[in-house]
């Protein structure tokens, strides 16, 4: 097979800047998992359909099986592993050991990113705003109750914040 | 009532934390130093004869390792049933689906091994493809194994009591038959393995299975290797439901790659390739006959079922008897008749997925009592308690009822429905719907025949007393079984929930058939129990030695040792643990005499402490050919309310509401078993509105894509109403007993009852797409 040539880029990932090359065709989530060694990242369906392989790029939540490594040079990439910050859990992810939003926990890092990113922008979400924002992560095993309701538990802590 | 300090409690999973952060490792996350990666070829061809295979390109390719078919690989043959060994490593002689595997390779690289795996070429003779399986039941079509002319992989005929004279009885009797499709488990995580075979002979494979010690045994066979060179063991499983309980091609073959290459070997599905080796729910064709008295009391039922095998047996033949077997409850039913037939076709095998063989007898059924509830005049709801099975009672195939809450299940759900203000008064497009349905709780036979223990455990203390080590072959899927473990042995023993920790999924840590048939919470736990508490008596009985106090004065709680009546001076013994571990920062306080210091001192007695479980189900009954499947030490059970709203215009239906009870006999985690029901729902939910693999006439799956095989999103599901029943089952650890698969059971028919409710529609035929709701009721307006 002929090599495709590479490009050396400088990605940002959990505010570190990593040197790396990249193939113009290898994903950003190719580079997270096998060159970074960021294996929270999860690879389910390989076609944006599942939203496992969630990660925020600005905080925007991307699916990184679709994105191409080249095309995220500069921009500030959260993974999983960058949520949590010296040991201690952030909010969504505490939320959702304590509601046992988490069964297999194959689809937990996207959903908890995803749910990261709504908050942000929307500390306050209703039920049915909480349901559209994680309609594109799929989860097989929990039926979704406890993760609306782990959510739900930060939305009514931002409502009273508010 | 008994208090409990851990089990009952609502604990966090054990995992949580990990799962949270990404620090949780699943089988794919792994690598291994100078690992090679491996892939498959696979048939393009649904049915065709293999008439040469040339891997000399792909060998000569640079980077890659080996390549290995069917000559290399060898022709033993595997299965899940012993009965029905039908699968070879690779095929030789013929493809029989698309997707059967041909050959693999092993290279330095994913992207040189797929390479190679293009230059392989293999010339085809094409075969006659048959995809229906009333088509490839016909006198003279072509046998997809040569063993089977007639295409039949399995038939049963069953009768319990006598079906024809009993429908003489009969007020009234109906007949109606019932379909639905093939469905993929569509666990999150897509299966991988990586196989490391060393310089001393072991095998150790790490894999995404539900059923460690099947896979070992497999591979073992396959492979001629002694099985206790064979290690096989999981990381976190993304999921399973069914499909993972057997061993599968990447487990083979990485294992002889890696055998002949001497490095480790890492192979992965696609998610095409998930739903191409699919081993999931079969498509099952139901006709039922039911008879009735004029009061609704049940007489008689004749089920006639027809089921789409695919290529391979794999879980067939069980799936074959639970088609039948799992109507014999809840109702009380003395007659009934079966006749069961498994066909092969030429399409990816099925298998197993959760409420095994019963989930589409049970919809199918528990539609049809609606429909005589209704010609009968009575509510449903009412016709089905007044059916009921109670505690104790026994099936007219022997299942026997040792605990029964279906009663309470049923009027939790009628009361926390509101079922008796809205059925019957809800407008046009809304409707409300009721089921009930059981499962069992553990296969009471292994899937081949043997005396072996269906469980072992075995629990062993730190030498400081400290912390104690749950060892367990029990697969932890994401169902939550290490929690519930943890939780029992921390009960058993007295101890803290944090300081169990648990070691699961491994062959070397004892016998464990895995996580199938709803059995872990039961029988895994059973060995647990019992292995916490040998650990909590031998810890006494040094204490005792020591003390001069008996045992029964004595108990363990929440890590303190309780002495019941006079407290001795163990002064000494303190200050001796607290030299000893001089500089640690945990030392023993307090006015109690901690079980970390009395662990020290049985350590001191015994050198190691180690605790021992081990469990098989006793006598279960049943003496008539199939009776061991069904058979279960406990069942559990479920009754469901739905309420739906169906677009009138377009037969879109909406879940509004569910309100679900199940029995679990006793609730080791309340909040684990609420996430196991809304998760069966979920499925159950997918299964009854959209879920469906279609094939094209060459017999391709065309939507094997998690895009275009649509599985329930948030936006799907209602919230859900989780009632826990607790009936105490005697043969349960502390009562308890399964909830993972029963849960399941109500649902798909609760949402056809409530549809019809809603349209005057009776549908059939899964999945109730919008299409066919909307084709359904127009013919219906036309009447």
């Amino acid at each position: 097979m002929k090599k495709i040539k590479g490009y050396s880029i400088t990605l940002t990932v959990n505010n570190e800047n990593y040197d790396l090359t990249a193939e113009p065709n290898r994903t950003l989530l190719e580079v997270l998992r096998d060159d970074l060694h960021l294996t929270g990242t999860k690879e389910s369906c390989g076609e944006g359909a599942c939203g496992s392989c969630t990660v925020l790029v600005d905080d925007q939540p991307v699916r990184s099986c679709l994105t191409l490594a080249v095309a995220v040079e500069g921009r500030h990439i959260t993974t999983i592993e960058g949520l949590s910050q010296g040991g201690a859990l952030h909010p969504v992810q505490d939320a959702f050991v304590a509601h046992h939003a988490i069964q297999c926990g194959f689809c937990s890092p996207g959903m908890i990113l995803t749910a990261y990113a709504l908050l942000k922008e929307n500390p306050s979400p209703t039920e049915e705003e909480i349901r559209r924002a994680i309609s594109g992560n799929v989860c097989r095993c929990t039926g979704y109750a406890k993760i609306v309701e782990a959510i739900k538990s930060l939305a009514d802590q931002g409502r009273q914040e508010r | 009532m008994k208090e409990f300090a851990i089990i009952n409690t609502r604990l966090p999973k054990v995992d949580a934390w990990a799962k949270a952060t990404g620090d949780a490792r699943y089988t794919d996350d792994l690598s291994m130093p100078n690992m090679l990666y491996g892939a498959l070829l696979q048939s393009p061809l649904a049915h065709a004869r293999i008439k040469s295979i040339d891997i000399s390109r792909a060998k000569r390719l640079p980077g890659v390792k080996d390549v290995i078919t069917a000559k290399e690989a060898g022709l033993i043959k595997y299965g899940v049933s012993p009965a029905r060994y039908d699968e070879t490593v690779f095929c030789d002689q013929k493809v029989r689906y698309i997707g059967d595997e041909i050959a693999a390779v092993a290279a330095i690289d994913l992207e040189t091994a797929l390479e190679a795996v293009s230059l392989i070429e293999v010339e085809y003779e094409e075969l006659p493809i048959l995809l229906d399986p009333f088509e490839a039941m016909k006198e003279g079509v072509i046998a997809i194994h040569d063993e089977f002319p007639n295409n039949i992989c399995a038939e049963v005929h069953q009768e319990f009591g006598n079906v024809e004279e009993a429908f003489k009885e009969c007020d009234y009797i109906r007949t109606d038959k019932f379909v639905n499709k093939k469905q993929d488990g569509a666990f999150i995580e897509p299966q991988s393995c990586i196989a490391f075979y060393d310089l001393n002979g072991n095998l150790t494979l790490t894999t995404s299975t539900q059923t460690v010690h099947y896979v070992q045994r497999t591979v073992a066979m396959v492979l001629g290797l002694p099985v206790g060179k064979v290690r096989v063991t999981k990381p976190c499983v993304g999921g399973g439901f069914g499909p993972k309980a057997s061993a599968n091609t990447i487990e083979l073959a990485s294992s002889i790659l890696s055998m002949r290459t001497g490095r480790p070997v890492k192979m992965t599905f696609t998610r095409e390739q998930v739903f191409q080796h699919s081993r999931a729910r079969h498509q099952f064709w139901h006709e039922l006959t039911t008879g009735v008295k004029k009061d609704g009391s049940l007489i008689a039922l004749k089920n006639t079922c027809h089921m789409d095998g695919g290529a391979y047996s794999s879980f067939g033949i069980a799936t074959v008897y639970y088609g039948g077997s799992l109507l014999g409850a809840p109702y009380k039913l003395p007659n009934m008749k079966y006749d069961g037939y498994r066909m092969y076709t030429n399409k990816p095998a099925n298998g197993a997925q959760r409420g095994h063989g019963g989930v589409v007898a049970r919809a199918a059924w528990e539609q049809q009592l609606d429909v005589i509830a209704e010609e009968l005049g009575m509510d449903p709801l009412e016709m089905r308690l007044k059916n009921m099975m109670k505690r104790g009672d026994t099936t007219c195939n022997d299942f026997n009822m040792s605990s029964f809450g279906m009663e309470e299940c049923l009027e939790a759900i009628r009361d926390g429905s509101g079922w008796k203000k809205k059925k019957g008064k809800l407008p046009k497009g809304k409707g409300i719907g009721v089921a009930c349905g059981f499962f069992v709780s553990g296969a009471g036979f292994p899937i081949y025949r043997s005396e072996t223990f269906h469980s072992t455990a075995m629990i062993k203390l730190s030498e400081d007393g400290g912390t104690i080590n749950l060892y367990t072959a029990a697969a932890d899927i994401g169902q939550g079984s290490d929690t519930i473990l943890t939780m029992m042995a921390a009960e058993a023993i007295g101890v803290r929930y944090e300081d169990v920790r648990v070691l699961s999924g491994d062959t070397d840590f004892g016998v464990d058939l895995g996580a199938y048939s709803s059995r872990q919470t039961l029988m895994s736990g059973h060995a647990v129990k019992q292995a916490g508490e040998d650990v909590r008596d031998q810890v006494l009985e040094v204490l005792s030695r020591n003390f001069k106090i008996p045992v029964e004065d004595m108990d363990i709680k929440k890590g303190l040792i309780i002495f019941k009546k006079k407290k001795p001076d163990f002064s000494v013994l303190r200050s001796t643990y607290i030299k000893e571990h001089r500089g640690w920062v945990d030392p023993p306080v307090g006015d109690e005499l901690t079980f970390k210091e009395a662990a020290r001192v049985a350590y001191f007695e015994k050198g190691v402490v180690v605790g021992r479980g081990s469990y098989k189900p006793g006598d279960l009954g049943g003496k008539y050919k199939g009776a061991a499947v069904g058979t279960s030490p406990a069942y559990g059970c479920s009754a469901q309310v739905v309420e739906v709203t169906v677009d009138m215009e377009t037969g879109k239906v909406t879940i509004d509401d569910m309100t679900d009870a199940h029995d679990c006999g006793f609730a080791i985690n309340p909040t684990n078993i609420e996430g196991q029901m809304q998760g069966s729902l979920s499925m159950g939910v997918g299964e009854a509105l959209f879920e469906e693999i279609k094939f094209d006439d060459k017999g391709r799956v065309v939507n094997p894509t998690l895009g275009e095989y649509r599985i329930p999103t948030a936006l799907d599901m209602p919230n859900v109403n989780t009632i826990i029943i607790e009936s105490n089952e005697p043969n349960g650890p502390w009562g308890a007993k399964e909830v993972g698969e029963g849960a399941i059971m109500p649902t798909i028919p609760a949402i056809l009852n409530a549809i019809y409710d809603a349209t005057g529609v009776r549908v059939r035929e899964l999945p109730v797409t919008s299409e066919r709701l909307f084709t359904l009721m127009k013919e219906q307006e036309k009447k």
